[in-house]
């Protein structure tokens, strides 16, 4: 008994923190999504359901999850094994590649709308070029709209996995690779069997995180497209403020929250040593 | 089996001042155990990692089997290797790293099976095959590094201080099972340690470095019995060779008013100054009235259990002087001391090289 109460203390401080910033505002959260003014209810989350918007907003991000994360591991992975080299200039390539991590996602979204913009600058080259201008944002070309997105976040939030990836090569020790070509490993072999393996925490931190920030994209879709490519957080958004309505807007949030921790958890299970 | 020729490598670090291995050449026979001995910094691991692949020479030739593979990178060496730190891959079963050069190469699964087996037999490692690195003692890592490089059956093998990470007792253990291995595998092995003791337990010949340079080459007792130059004397053998100097006069050796009979070979050297050495071992002692040898008294006694080492002053300064583990000696004691003329070495007191 006696030792309890110095580390009750010693610990109260994060107990604290925790129950203001997470729990009371998930038990606010999970009351105004459930809770009418005539007692418990499931009114908000039927209305959710029931809005064509909220399925789009769903497949869209799903579809930008499994579209984007693989491209940006690819790519985040093949930069960080090319720093890994020590080209030339390594620090100015690992600074022009690091400086989207600085800049806001919103930021990001009006200077990918400046270029994919009807008026825009690529329209701009193509028509210097002679080639016959497209409207990339329109809502009747979703092909091209959605590759607008994919562009724009990859440009934006690559940086993130490559710092942890780079990060993370540091911790493999130069001997393994040494070894491994003693051995006989041709570089494919060297990053197949011994780079990635020992990346493999860090891959998963990564992964966590560019997954849960996926699920909260919002900004740069808002930017470039409007409401012609709704997003989840987006719908918060756009429930909360514009169709003032905050329950159905916390309805949509929980959505989020849940698909993040199921995310989370699957990734420990699956990358489980 | 291949045999290896390294010729007039020399390699000088970008960020170094001095050259690494300055202009080192050397040749290993097929089957051979050479090992590569000197003191922290004298350029062995650069030599190997040249040797390995590891690393570029800023000129020269590395010749494996024959074949010119200075230009070829590691992979293509065929070579294995022990690395000082191990480096077995910690995310793979002891199984895995045993078995890794073999799944580089491809090799099918039955022989891959049969060969990995093999190999952890030969190095006690059977219990341990599905295990995590991490889950293993620093003896048993240092066998799995082995057992890997010996499972590629590969021409040339290559260690660079594997037993330094062992604690006295296994190191001693490890190196005569080291031994038995490797002569029954007959692969060619170029070992550096800077442990001369295991240096002359384990080379068929020994080769001792100095500041990028090759001091001597040799058999282990032939560098141990007649070192071709001071420092090799002096860095062979625990204790280091004794060294005192003398004037040669008249066919014998004179310091102060001691002197020992010297060779007839010196006769050039008379009325001038030369350096003469002894290993402790070959001083006798000679208690009781006799007249020959020289004076000296004792300074400190050290029972090793198997011996008495003590440490004499005479005129000529400090010796160290082994002896059966029945005499009776104390600090202050006087003795005399016989220096055979047989197992004295005569150096050059300028440059160090011994007189021919
Ligand atoms: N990567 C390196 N960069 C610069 N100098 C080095 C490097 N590796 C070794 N050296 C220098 O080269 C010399 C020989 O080193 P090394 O071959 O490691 O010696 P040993 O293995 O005999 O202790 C030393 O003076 C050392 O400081
Ligand atoms: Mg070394």
């Amino acid at each position: 008994m006696r030792q309890t109460r110095p580390a009750l203390l010693l610990i109260a401080p994060s107990i604290i923190f925790m129950a203001a910033l997470f729990l009371w505002p998930l038990i606010a959260g999970v009351t105004q999504a459930f809770h009418g003014p005539d007692g418990p209810t499931t009114q908000y989350v039927r209305r959710m359901a029931d809005d064509p918007y909220f399925w789009e907003a769903l497949r869209n991000t799903a579809l930008l999850i499994v579209v984007l994360i693989p491209l940006q591991f690819a790519l985040a992975i093949v930069m960080a094994l090319l720093m890994r080299e020590r080209p030339r200039f390594a620090g100015l390539h690992f600074y022009i590649w690091v400086v989207p991590l600085a800049i806001s996602d919103l930021a990001a979204g009006l200077v990918w709308l400046s270029i994919f913009t009807d008026r825009g600058y690529l329209n701009s080259v193509l028509d210097g070029l002679g080639i016959p201008t497209y409207s990339w944002l329109s809502f009747e070309h979703p092909q091209t709209m959605f590759l607008a997105v994919v562009v724009a976040e990859l440009w934006r939030a690559t940086s993130l996995v490559f710092v942890i990836v780079i990060a993370g090569l540091q911790g493999v020790p130069r001997d393994y690779d040494e070894a491994a070509s003693v051995f006989g490993a041709t570089y494919w072999q060297r990053v197949r069997h011994v780079i990635l393996p020992q990346l493999r925490p860090s891959l998963q931190v990564a992964l966590i995180l560019r997954t849960i920030l996926a699920l909260e994209a919002f900004a740069v879709a808002q930017a470039l497209t409007g409401r012609n490519f709704p997003l989840l957080v987006g719908e918060t958004y756009q429930w909360y403020y514009q169709l003032q309505n905050p329950n159905v807007a916390t309805a949509i949030a929980l959505v989020v929250l849940a698909l993040s921790i199921v995310a989370a958890v699957g990734y420990l299970r699956l990358m489980r040593p | 089996m291949a045999g290896v020729t390294v010729t007039n490598l020399v390699k000088t670090y970008p960020s170094g001042n001095r050259r690494a291995t300055d202009d080192i050449s050397l040749d290993v026979a097929d089957g051979e155990f050479l090992v590569l001995v000197g003191p922290s910094g004298c350029g062995k691991t650069t030599l190997l990692r040249m040797v390995a692949g590891l690393e570029t020479p800023d000129g020269g030739t590395v010749t494996i089997g024959g074949r010119d593979v200075t230009r070829l990178p590691a992979r293509e060496r065929g070579l294995s290797m022990v690395f000082q730190s191990y480096a077995i891959f910690p995310h793979l079963k002891v199984r895995q790293n045993i078995g890794f050069g073999l799944t580089m190469q491809k090799v099918p699964k039955p022989e891959w099976n049969t060969r990995v087996e093999r190999a952890a037999e030969l190095l006690d490692l059977t219990d341990y095959l599905d295990r995590h690195p991490a889950q293993l003692s620093g003896g048993q890592r240092q066998r799995v590094a082995v057992a890997r490089a010996i499972a590629v059956d590969a021409d040339v093998l290559l260690m660079d201080e594997p037993l330094s990470n062992l604690d006295a007792l296994l190191r001693l253990q490890f190196r005569a099972e080291l031994k038995k291995i490797v002569a029954r595998l007959g692969t060619t092995t170029l070992y550096v340690t800077h442990d001369q003791a295991e240096a002359m337990s384990l080379g068929d010949r020994v080769a001792v470095m100095r500041d990028g340079r090759i001091a001597q080459i040799g058999a282990p007792m032939d560098v141990y019995d007649r070192p071709g130059e001071r420092f090799v004397g002096g860095f062979l053998g625990a204790p280091p060779m004794n060294f005192f100097t003398a004037t040669v006069h008249q066919g014998s050796l004179v310091v102060d008013d001691q002197s020992v009979p010297a060779p007839a070979s010196l006769a050039s050297w008379n009325d001038k100054k030369i350096l003469a050495g002894i290993r402790a071992e070959n001083i006798t002692i000679t208690q009781g009235q006799a007249q020959e040898g020289v004076e000296a008294e004792v300074e400190v006694a050290e029972p090793t259990g198997s011996a008495i080492l003590l440490t004499v002053r005479w005129a000529g300064g400090e010796l160290k002087v082994q002896t059966g583990p029945g005499l009776r000696v104390a600090p202050g004691d006087r003795l005399r001391l016989e220096l055979p003329a047989a197992a004295l070495r005569f150096y050059d007191p300028e440059t160090g090289l011994v007189l021919a």
